[in-house]
């Protein structure tokens, strides 16, 4: 158990590693190629010569990309010091420097918007996994009845639709017509019935594709499972269908279903951008695609280690899940 | 992004089983591809899916012509019929008329029926083009990492390992922003849509190399392999004549599922506007402008919205019908 973890540890590391260099590569490499100085790209192209080498010189391009890769590494480990204009200013670890564009510290943005992506990740991922599940299991024990046509048909179609497109309809719909909801976001410290109100709609919306996702992918797994000889063995020995379905079914049900979960709650880190676009929730997602626009690189960095490491964690946590749930499952 | 994963299962049981073609060979002389034909021509679900996929198709390619048919252009402005005070079109839903079917957009007037025309142009291209390209990297590679084993499919897997559980829409975003204007000869959309292909593709083949992979692994230790690696067949020949042949279905069933993701990630970049570049038409990007009007003029985002559910859901329906046509096990 121990080396499992160690080991797994190792890869988490090695993996939040060639992220880095990835996103190194994208905004320092391919400029190269392309002819694009990267103090131009961060400026903006209206910018004139000297403010152009201001940039340069502050945040030390001319350094060759190992250089400043090694400095990105000692900020997030040990800090690091900044030094412009004879001031130095230093930065406590984990350091995710300073953005190019607003001159704040990342680090507290990080944490500021984190609360906010994860609650909105959470919160749609409890409907969606009550939903996906109830819908799957039933669909699977009534396999080829109108109800299981029915929701089968309303999942393929949930699939099929956009979040931005079915979170702009909730909009329309409960929001403006109806007046049922809030349409802004309401942080919870503030008013925590209408931060309730504000996120219904986003939870919801997401809820519904990742619903009809789960309902399918456990509905196949039931199938698959019910067909086993233990499901077979269990009902030999008299044990009532609610036992056989409740207690050893749905056990191996869960785990293809829990590693879909913890790749999903991970990725919605950072990749619940559409939602957070659509709604104007100002989480992780929404700082990032400003970043890009903005090419501001030390947030966009921080977003993606953040989110990177979500993914990472979300999966140790479904792995370790797995030796729990799956009596099959021996972690070694 | 991560709806492939949730095929696995279905397309790992559409595996071509070799000896079973070749004993329906011997009894009926029927071909596998005739077969699945026969079955896909009872799945009525299946062939309308498909229907509409051709359509949109021929839709794609004549755009010029249905735009010629309707008396508009794509990009010409109407603003004789848009409301000043509200900016919104004048006349109900939207301004639709018998000059302009679907009504025109807000603000500037253009003519929604022909955008959406052109819109599927967009949509198609990537949604197909990325898909080849997922799938030329995801056989090439998968074969590879199966056949040869070793340290070659250590790297490959991992590599696909690692790529899995990277932040696509992050990197994506963020590859598409450091992009130049010009790039091959290409100026403005036509580097997006360029850059759009390849790196969606690029994100999809650990998809179709993991099933690939897995195919190959299992094949290689056939008889028949052996057969013919005793009778002195190459390397070259055996990977050629005797895998490929055997990859074809569920490869095929994976690419037609991977289309409508493809479609839906295109949507979702214009959408945040890292994809084609305005003037040019694409759903995504006038569900984006819709989302300021979604209370003034619903029609506007309705439309765009519904052609994408349209697609995405065709090309699934027709997906899951190739999937159980070629599915062996299948009893209908």
């Amino acid at each position: 158990m121990l080396t499992y973890l160690i080991r797994r540890l190792f890869a988490v590391a090695v993996m939040l590693v060639v992220i880095i260099l990835a996103v190194f590569c994208i905004f320092f490499l391919i400029p190269k190629w392309t002819g694009i100085d990267p103090a131009t790209m961060f400026v903006g192209k209206q910018a004139d010569k000297e403010s152009v080498e201001a940039v340069r010189e502050k945040l030390q391009l001319d350094d060759p990309v190992l250089v400043q890769l090694f400095e990105f590494f000692k900020g997030l480990l040990v800090g690091r010091d900044y030094t412009s204009g004879g001031d130095t200013t230093h930065c406590s670890a984990p350091c995710f420097g300073y953005s190019f564009r607003t001159e704040q510290e990342i680090w507290p943005v990080l944490t500021d918007r984190l609360p906010v992506t994860l609650s909105l990740a959470l919160g749609a991922a409890v409907i969606w996994l009550l939903i996906g599940l109830t819908v799957g299991v039933l669909s699977a024990l009534k396999r080829g009845s109108l109800w299981d046509r029915l929701a089968m048909t309303g999942a393929l179609a949930g699939v099929s639709l956009p979040v931005y497109f079915t979170g702009l309809i909730s909009l329309a719909v409960f929001a403006y017509q109806l007046d049922l909801v809030s349409n802004s976001f309401t942080p919870f410290g503030d008013d925590p019935v209408k931060w309730f109100s504000g996120m219904i709609l986003p939870w919801i919306t997401l809820a519904f594709l990742f619903g009809a996702m789960y309902a399918r992918l456990t509905r196949a797994t039931m199938l698959e499972v019910m067909g086993e000889d233990y499901i077979r063995t269990a009902r030999a020995k008299g044990l009532k269908e609610p036992v056989v379905i409740g207690k050893h079914a749905m056990r191996s049900t869960m785990t293809p279903v829990l590693t879909l979960l913890g790749i999903d709650i991970g990725a919605l880190m950072g990749g619940a951008i559409l939602t957070e676009t659509t709604f104007s929730i100002p989480g992780l997602g929404q700082a990032v695609l400003k970043a890009i626009t903005d090419r501001d690189l030390p947030l966009i960095l921080g977003v993606t280690l953040i989110t990177a490491t979500a993914v990472v964690i979300a999966n140790l946590i479904v792995d370790l899940l797995y030796g729990v749930i799956d009596p099959r499952v021996r972690l070694g | 992004m991560t709806a492939p994963l949730h095929e696995e299962t279905a397309a790992e049981t559409a595996v071509v089983e070799p000896a079973l073609n070749k004993a329906e060979k011997a009894i009926e002389g029927r071909s596998l591809g005739r077969i699945a034909w026969e079955r896909l021509k009872r799945d009525k679900v299946a062939l309308i899916g498909g229907t509409i996929v051709l359509l949109l198709v021929l839709v794609a390619i004549f755009a010029p012509v249905i735009a010629a048919l309707t008396g508009q252009s794509p990009n010409e402005r109407h603003e004789d019929l848009i409301d000043p005070l509200f900016s919104t079109p004048k006349g109900a839903l939207g301004g639709m008329s018998a000059d302009h079917l679907l009504g025109v957009e807000p603000v500037s007037g253009r003519d929604i029926l022909t955008r959406i025309v052109y819109g599927a142009r967009v949509s198609i291209l990537v949604g197909f083009l990325s898909a080849f390209v997922a799938v030329i990297f995801g056989t090439i590679l998968g074969t590879l990492a199966g056949y040869f084993g070793g340290w070659l499919d250590a790297l490959i897997s991992r590599v696909m390992d690692m790529l899995l559980a990277f932040p696509q829409l992050l990197f994506i975003i963020s590859l598409i922003s450091v992009m130049p204007n010009d790039l091959f000869g290409l100026t403005g959309t036509g580097v997006r849509l360029l850059v759009m292909i390849l790196v969606i593709g690029f994100f999809g083949w650990p998809y179709i190399g993991r099933i690939v992979r897995g195919q190959v692994l299992s094949l290689r230790e056939r008889e028949y392999i052996e057969a013919a690696r005793s009778l002195g067949a190459g390397r070259g020949y055996i990977i050629g004549k005797e895998l490929l042949p055997n990859l074809v279905a569920p490869i095929t069933v994976y690419m037609t599922l991977m289309i409508p993701t493809n479609i839906l990630t295109e949507a979702a970049l214009s959408f945040l506007g890292v994809g084609v570049k305005p003037p040019t038409a694409s759903w995504g990007s006038m569900l984006s402008d819709a989302v300021s009007f979604y209370e003034s003029d619903p029609m506007y985002m309705i439309i765009p919205g519904v052609a994408i559910f349209i697609t995405v859901l065709a090309f699934n329906l027709f997906g899951d019908g190739v999937r159980d046509a070629l599915d062996p096990k299948g009893t209908r």
